[in-house]
């Protein structure tokens, strides 16, 4: 029983991991029906920032809480601002162009971006330091969660509640379902799409830029391809819970790390990836949009 | 140009060497490789040695009164190529051979050698079966077989840390996973231990706490690891932060200063296998020299175990006193000899003892050199 608790929790724990991620993704998509490949970059960034902020704090003796919440603010920051500009300057001209143009313009942000910190930071791996706080955990439990993955999945939580809610009951959420809904009409209504699309990539970036924080805090180390295989299972995980929902993200997010978790557990490692992308399949081919997508018709 | 100015070369010194055949009582050393071709970069540089090795005796007297002849044959790392080459080499009388390069080669020509009981030793071939299979008794090597650091970690979890319930981790990569197949088999071998975990983990991903509880419900007191220092790392962090403390040994893709410097405190106590350091040996450093005297740059591929190779085989033929192959093995297998690789001999299948790799333990962000 122990032994399943702990993969359960392993997987919730990976499963959150995604999830911060897949939430970029997942708005992103219900805007403006656009996969942001250079997402994964962003949350590379979001660490690599974190990484430099921590390093210059801790020069000057900050204590741990202090270097943990001003790193991961300046994370933010930075990263919103990448994702802000990315869209401008990468999204923004292919507004009309087919959809095709508009996502391989991502796919060339993401190694752009890959190479860029490559250059300007280094191939080699790096260090991270542990800056989220520790929590002792009593004496059945500490085996079976690790702190920073109980912040993981609390950072998951609170996010998907609070962007639930402002999605749901701010003017600005309201707006973008509308644009979500129907971008000529809400533009006919007085919306200004261009700024809703903006607040949707500096939301997905920020969202990254924690992730991005959390991540690298837990595992130790990343260098400048981390954002790669973080999007790709992020993306999976989008998919899955059906892209465009927020709490399909999530969903979609938690059932992909259980799956791992559980299948490396019990079966063997070697065939995780295996597990995780039939599972997909499947669940692809009785829910083609997904496990909570709404389907929807073609618009004529 | 170039090829046909090299094969001039060769053709004058198959011409000297075959004239002097018949020049009275020397010592005939053959040597055998790549001298041309792609893979000519492996073979020159333990051709050189041989020389420099030859020299040297030479100007003290040779061996017993005798001078050492050189027979030099090129078998550009191709068995049909190799297997003329032994066959010239037999032919012109060698009483041993350096060689040859490459394994495949190797292969196929020690059965020619194996008729006349010559005695081989090469430099550079690692194929595990060459001595392992007991085939070529007249085959000796200066370079750990391939699968020499399995057979270490093997060795050091069995009798330094007395392990009995081992499990084996990988990146599914071919040298990661090769080396858990050899460690995995020489384990089922060895009674007393059991394999209790075997799992390959997935390069990159962001978490390995699921392979990491899986170790830890496996009730293992160690880990074997075949991979690179960015995985190691990552599991070793979340095995020391669920507070599994058993040892963890790994392979010269972790014994890297990268994986002191990302895992940081958790590399504490890590083994790693790695080669042995031999920068420090004075021989070692007198072939650099002699290397960068003649020819005025750094040696290359296999240059040092080529150097120990030709060192060897004229120490065997001294303390033997005779050119007679089975004095020349019994002399192998039995007096050490100072080398460039250090202090070695054979063992009963042809593999030297005291060339190869040692195991590494981190201690205080340094890896440090066990002897066990």
């Amino acid at each position: 029983m122990e032994y399943f608790l702990q993969l359960f929790f392993s997987g919730i724990t990976k499963g959150s991991i995604y999830a911060l991620i897949a939430l970029g993704y997942t708005m992103v998509y219900g805007i403006i029906q656009l996969i942001n490949f250079a997402h994964g970059e962003i949350y590379m960034i979001g660490a690599f920032t974190a990484l430099i902020a921590a390093g210059v704090l801790s020069l000057f003796n900050f204590p741990v809480a202090a270097i943990f919440i001003i790193a991961t603010l300046v994370a933010i920051l930075y990263s919103s601002s990448y994702g802000y500009t990315i869209e401008k300057v990468a999204y923004k001209p292919l507004r009309n162009a087919p959809r095709l143009s508009a996502l391989i313009s991502a796919i060339g942000m993401s190694i752009f971006l890959q190479n860029y910190v490559l250059l300007a930071q280094t191939s080699d791996f790096l260090p991270f330091p542990s800056i989220t706080p520790e929590i002792k955990f009593i004496k059945p439990y500490e085996n079976i969660l690790s702190s920073s993955g109980f912040l993981i999945i609390m950072f998951t939580v609170i996010a998907m509640i609070l962007l639930s809610l402002f999605i749901k009951f701010t003017r600005t959420g309201k707006a973008m379902r509308a644009t979500a809904q129907d971008k000529k009409m809400a533009l006919l209504l007085g919306i200004n799409v261009d700024r809703v699309i903006s607040t949707t990539f500096v939301i997905g970036s920020a969202l990254a830029a924690l992730g991005g924080v959390l991540i690298a805090s837990h595992i130790g180390q990343i260098n400048f391809f981390i954002g790669f295989i973080a999007g790709i299972k992020a993306f999976t995980a989008a998919v899955l819970g059906g892209i465009g929902s927020i709490p399909g993200a999530v969903l979609g997010a938690l059932i992909l790390g259980l799956t791992e978790s559980f299948s490396t557990g019990y079966i063997s490692s070697d065939y995780q990836d295996v597990f995780a992308f039939i599972l997909l399949v499947v669940i692809l081919i009785f829910k083609p949009s997904g496990i909570l997508g709404k389907k929807t018709d073609q618009k004529v | 140009m170039k090829s046909f100015f090299k094969l001039l070369v060769m053709s004058v010194i198959f011409v000297v060497s075959s004239m002097s055949v018949f020049a009275a009582d020397t010592i005939k050393l053959g040597v055998a490789g790549a001298h041309s071709g792609d893979l000519a970069s492996y073979g020159i540089p333990t051709s050189r040695a041989v020389q420099f090795v030859v020299d040297e005796y030479n100007k003290n007297g040779g061996i017993d009164g005798k001078k050492i002849e050189l027979l030099i044959e090129d078998d550009e790392c191709k068995p049909e190529k190799a297997v003329n080459a032994a066959t010239k080499l037999m032919s012109q009388g060698a009483d041993a051979v350096v060689g040859h390069i490459c394994s495949g080669p190797t292969k196929a020509a020690l059965p020619i050698y194996l008729s006349q009981m010559i005695p081989v030793i090469s430099p550079s071939a690692t194929s595990p079966i060459l001595t392992q299979s007991g085939d070529y008794p007249n085959f000796f090597r200066t370079i750990a077989p391939d699968d020499a650091q399995a057979r270490l970690e093997v060795d050091f979890a069995i009798n330094a840390l007395n392990l009995k319930k081992i499990a084996i981790i990988h990146d599914k990569g071919d040298y990661g996973k090769g080396l858990a197949e050899y460690a995995r088999s020489f384990l089922k071998e060895t009674d007393n231990v059991e394999i209790v975990l075997f799992e390959g983990v997935t390069p990159g991903a962001l978490d390995y706490s699921a392979v990491v509880q899986k170790i830890k419900n496996s009730e293992a007191d160690g880990v074997i690891f075949g991979g690179y220092h960015p995985e190691a790392s990552k599991i070793v962090s979340q095995m020391r932060k669920k507070n599994i403390d058993i040892p963890f040994i790994s392979d010269d893709g972790v014994k890297d200063n990268k994986f002191i410097k990302v895992a940081g405190k958790y590399a504490e106590g890590v083994y790693a296998t790695g080669p042995k350091d031999v920068s420090s040996n004075a021989l070692a450093i007198e072939a650099e020299k002699k290397h960068k005297d003649k020819y005025g740059d750094q040696s290359g591929a296999f240059y040092l175990n080529g150097y120990a190779a030709a060192q060897a085989i004229l120490n065997a033929i001294d303390k033997a006193d005779s050119t007679d192959p089975d004095a020349i093995m019994k002399a192998l297998r039995t007096y050490y000899v100072e080398t460039s690789l250090g202090r070695i001999k054979f063992d009963e299948k042809g593999d030297a003892i005291g060339v190869g790799f040692s195991v590494y333990q981190v201690q205080n962000g340094e890896y440090v050199e066990q002897n066990f």
